[in-house]
């Protein structure tokens, strides 16, 4: 009785599927999905090689010191860089003295009880990075995360920042309706194609490295992706040493309880 | 119940003949994964995996109970909670990628449990009751996971609630009303986020609970054994302990390497980028997809695309994602073939393994956009999955010509000829 009940039921859903399909097969043949300049013209990230890579990677604190600047100087004016506070900053190689005139550059809004007012007052090593107020065109997203919370990472961070260009004629030749909008840019890295931040990083020089190191916009964008990647996993090489040690003790318990098996077992066939 | 050969329990020290009188504890842990619990001799690694899955509950629970110290279910500071968690709790880091990455080892291994019981045919009988508490534990995992990935309060956290929660206003009538009266809103909101970390807390101590019942009628007819051959003498068994607690202790190293080598070196490579993004009710995410141990049913779900004879497509989709795992329940009435093991049954093996492929094509499916043509795909493979179950498993075991049994596990073992020599030498092995 079971079975046959089963049989119908598996009957059911299998027509209900075969309906489905079929009308789907139906209007793919009828009318396939248009081709859009998003699939065609969108590109995976160009590959972005970074210290911090690997198994054994460690930040280069140089390049996040530099890609700190980059923030600071230009990403900063429009993103937010909330779950960072200032004394995190230590574990790039500020020092103290440092980490508080860096905290010090930056206004916080602070509440004042007493008066009931909201006043801005200079930050203190113990305040994460203030909100930024945009008036612009988009939103700017907050940039603790983003080379966790974009595919790619920090090689998408970097491309973007390196992608701006004109739109190719192919593209306007084929999918003519998606020339970019005014007040957006064509970037070929962005999932749309078309974004809203104009390109921030526009000449060499732009900033000036204290190490001396040439401000190029390629080495700009691969020094800001590096200190996104700290902000948003700054205990990564806490987590690489640990795994090392882990999976290394692993290893000889997991030898020790094979031996183990094969001598408990010796006398056993199996 | 136990093998008339089993050990017995025969504390020594005094303290333990003490306590055995007051309070049996060391007896019962003795008969249960002790000496005086006796298993067919012949297990393979597939038997590990049960441990493994008790393994990974334990260690989802006590990672989650410190999680629980630094978490704060409110909706509009979980999301910070969890970085907190992440950048300033000592360890947090550590104990977060262990909960999440445990997650998914927790189902890899569940999945190959499953999987192992529908290969070897562990739900007949004897062992029915075995298999229906295993498939209650698996739907109580489904909703737990669900629930907890919910927590960190992300863009997936919050789109995989509003249509997971969805799914329950495809209900005739009383859907709109039972969706807005399970999420305390019309969309999911600080209550929906405060009673899923309830239940996350909660459910995982009822799955506990569930994974004692599923043990204790194990012992009752005992384990099977990849021939599917009862146990006939004592020469088929070993006690669990040492033989087992040696074995799964290899086999709990061997998954500990690969899980720790998942949580450190790429703690990130299962989960979701958008689930970085703060959750946000007015930005939906281009693709809303579940975590991976999800996708085979999610494309379930998805594959039903027409309404059929009056039952919208939605409510057809919700009805066959439950009826895929509910089918699972009914397996011990639907396999009706005498023989378990898919060793001798030739028709069996091979639409085990058809079964194998069609569920990782529904999961890739499952895990790709709503496109074609992984949506045509994910149909063909949908109808395979409830055909297997349904139609053909019945037909295969009235159909099948299995193939000889051996006469017992120890003949399987040492063949024919020590057998006979076993057989002059009454069973003492």
């Amino acid at each position: 009785m079971v079975r046959i009940i089963a049989f119908f039921a598996g009957l059911f859903f299998a027509l209900a599927l075969l309906w489905s399909f079929g009308k789907g097969l139906v209007s793919y043949v009828t009318s396939p999905p248009a081709a859009t300049a998003e699939h065609a013209f969108h590109l995976a990230p160009r590959p972005l090689h970074l210290a911090s890579d690997g198994p054994f990677g460690k930040f280069d604190m140089q390049q996040v010191q530099r890609g700190f600047q980059v923030y600071k100087e230009v990403c900063s004016n429009c993103h937010a860089l909330h779950e960072v506070a200032f004394r995190d900053l230590k574990a790039i190689g500020y020092n103290d003295d440092e980490v508080k005139a860096i905290a010090a550059g930056f206004k916080v809004p602070h509440y004042d009880a007493r008066t009931g007012e909201v006043k801005t007052v200079n930050g203190l090593p113990t305040d994460h990075f203030p909100p930024v107020v945009y008036g612009g065109q988009g939103s700017p997203p907050d940039l603790s995360l983003i080379t966790k919370a974009r595919h790619g990472g920090a090689a998408y961070v970097y491309s973007l920042l390196t992608g701006f260009q004109k739109q190719p004629a192919a593209l306007l030749a084929h999918f003519p309706e998606a020339k970019t909008p005014d007040g957006l840019y064509y970037n070929p890295y962005f999932a749309n194609l078309n974004i809203a931040m104009p390109p921030p990083l526009t000449a060499d020089g732009q900033v000036s490295y204290k190490d001396n190191t040439p401000a190029t916009v390629d080495q700009m964008a691969q020094d800001v992706a590096a200190f996104l990647v700290w902000t948003a996993e700054p205990k990564l090489e806490n987590r690489h040493q640990a795994g090392f040690a882990t999976v290394g003790f692993l290893i000889f318990a997991t030898v020790l309880a094979y031996m183990a098996y094969r001598n408990v077992w010796a006398d056993k066939k199996h | 119940m136990s093998f008339p050969w089993a050990n017995h329990y025969k504390p020594s020290h005094p303290f333990m003949v003490y306590l055995d009188e007051k309070l049996p504890l060391p007896r019962f842990v003795y008969n249960a994964i002790g000496a005086g619990y006796p298993v067919p001799r012949n297990l393979n690694y597939m038997w590990n995996f049960g441990v493994l899955a008790g393994f990974c509950l334990l260690l989802q629970i006590v990672t989650g109970v410190v999680l629980a110290m630094h978490y704060a279910a409110n909706s509009g500071i979980a999301f910070d909670s969890v970085e907190h968690i992440m950048r300033d709790v000592n360890y947090g880091w550590l104990l977060r990628y262990a909960h999440a990455n445990g997650a998914s080892a927790f189902f890899a291994v569940v999945y190959i449990h499953i999987f192992r019981g529908f290969f070897y045919g562990s739900y007949k009988p004897p062992r029915e009751m075995i298999w229906l508490l295993g498939v209650a534990i698996f739907l109580l995992m489904m909703a737990t996971a669900f629930m907890g990935y919910v927590l960190p309060w992300g863009q997936m956290s919050y789109w995989g609630a509003q249509v997971i929660t969805g799914l329950f206003s495809a209900i005739p009538i009383v859907g709109n009303g039972l969706h807005t009266w399970l999420l305390g809103g019309f969309a999911p909101v600080d209550a929906t986020l405060n009673r899923f970390y309830a239940l996350h807390f909660l459910l995982p101590f009822v799955i506990l609970g569930m994974i004692i019942l599923h043990i204790w009628s194990l012992h009752i007819p005992g384990s099977s054994n990849p021939t599917g051959v009862e146990v006939k003498s004592e020469s088929d068994t070993v006690p669990f302990h040492p033989y087992y607690t040696a074995k799964d202790g290899f086999g709990l190293g061997c998954f500990l390497v690969v899980y720790c080598l998942m949580m450190f070196y790429a703690p990130n490579a299962l989960g979701h980028p958008d689930n970085y993004i703060p959750a946000n009710p007015m930005q939906t995410p281009a693709h809303i997809v579940p975590e991976w141990y999800f996708w085979p049913f999610y494309a379930i779900l998805r594959a039903f695309t027409q309404d059929f004879f009056m039952i919208p497509a939605k409510l057809m989709g919700v009805l066959a994602m439950f009826s895929s795992i509910l089918v699972w329940f009914f397996l011990p009435w639907l396999d009706r073939s005498p023989v378990r093991s898919g060793h001798y049954r030739p028709l069996h093996r091979k639409f085990f393994w058809v079964l194998v492929a069609d569920v990782v094509l529904l999961g890739w499916c499952g895990g790709s956009p709503a496109e074609e043509p992984y949506v045509m795909i994910s149909q063909l493979a949908a109808v395979y999955y409830f055909v297997h179950f349904l139609i053909v498993l019945p037909i295969v075991s009235s159909i099948e010509k299995p193939e000889p049994l051996p006469f017992s596990i120890t003949e399987s073992v040492l063949g024919k000829d020590d057998q006979a020599a076993l057989a002059g030498a009454p069973a003492s092995a």
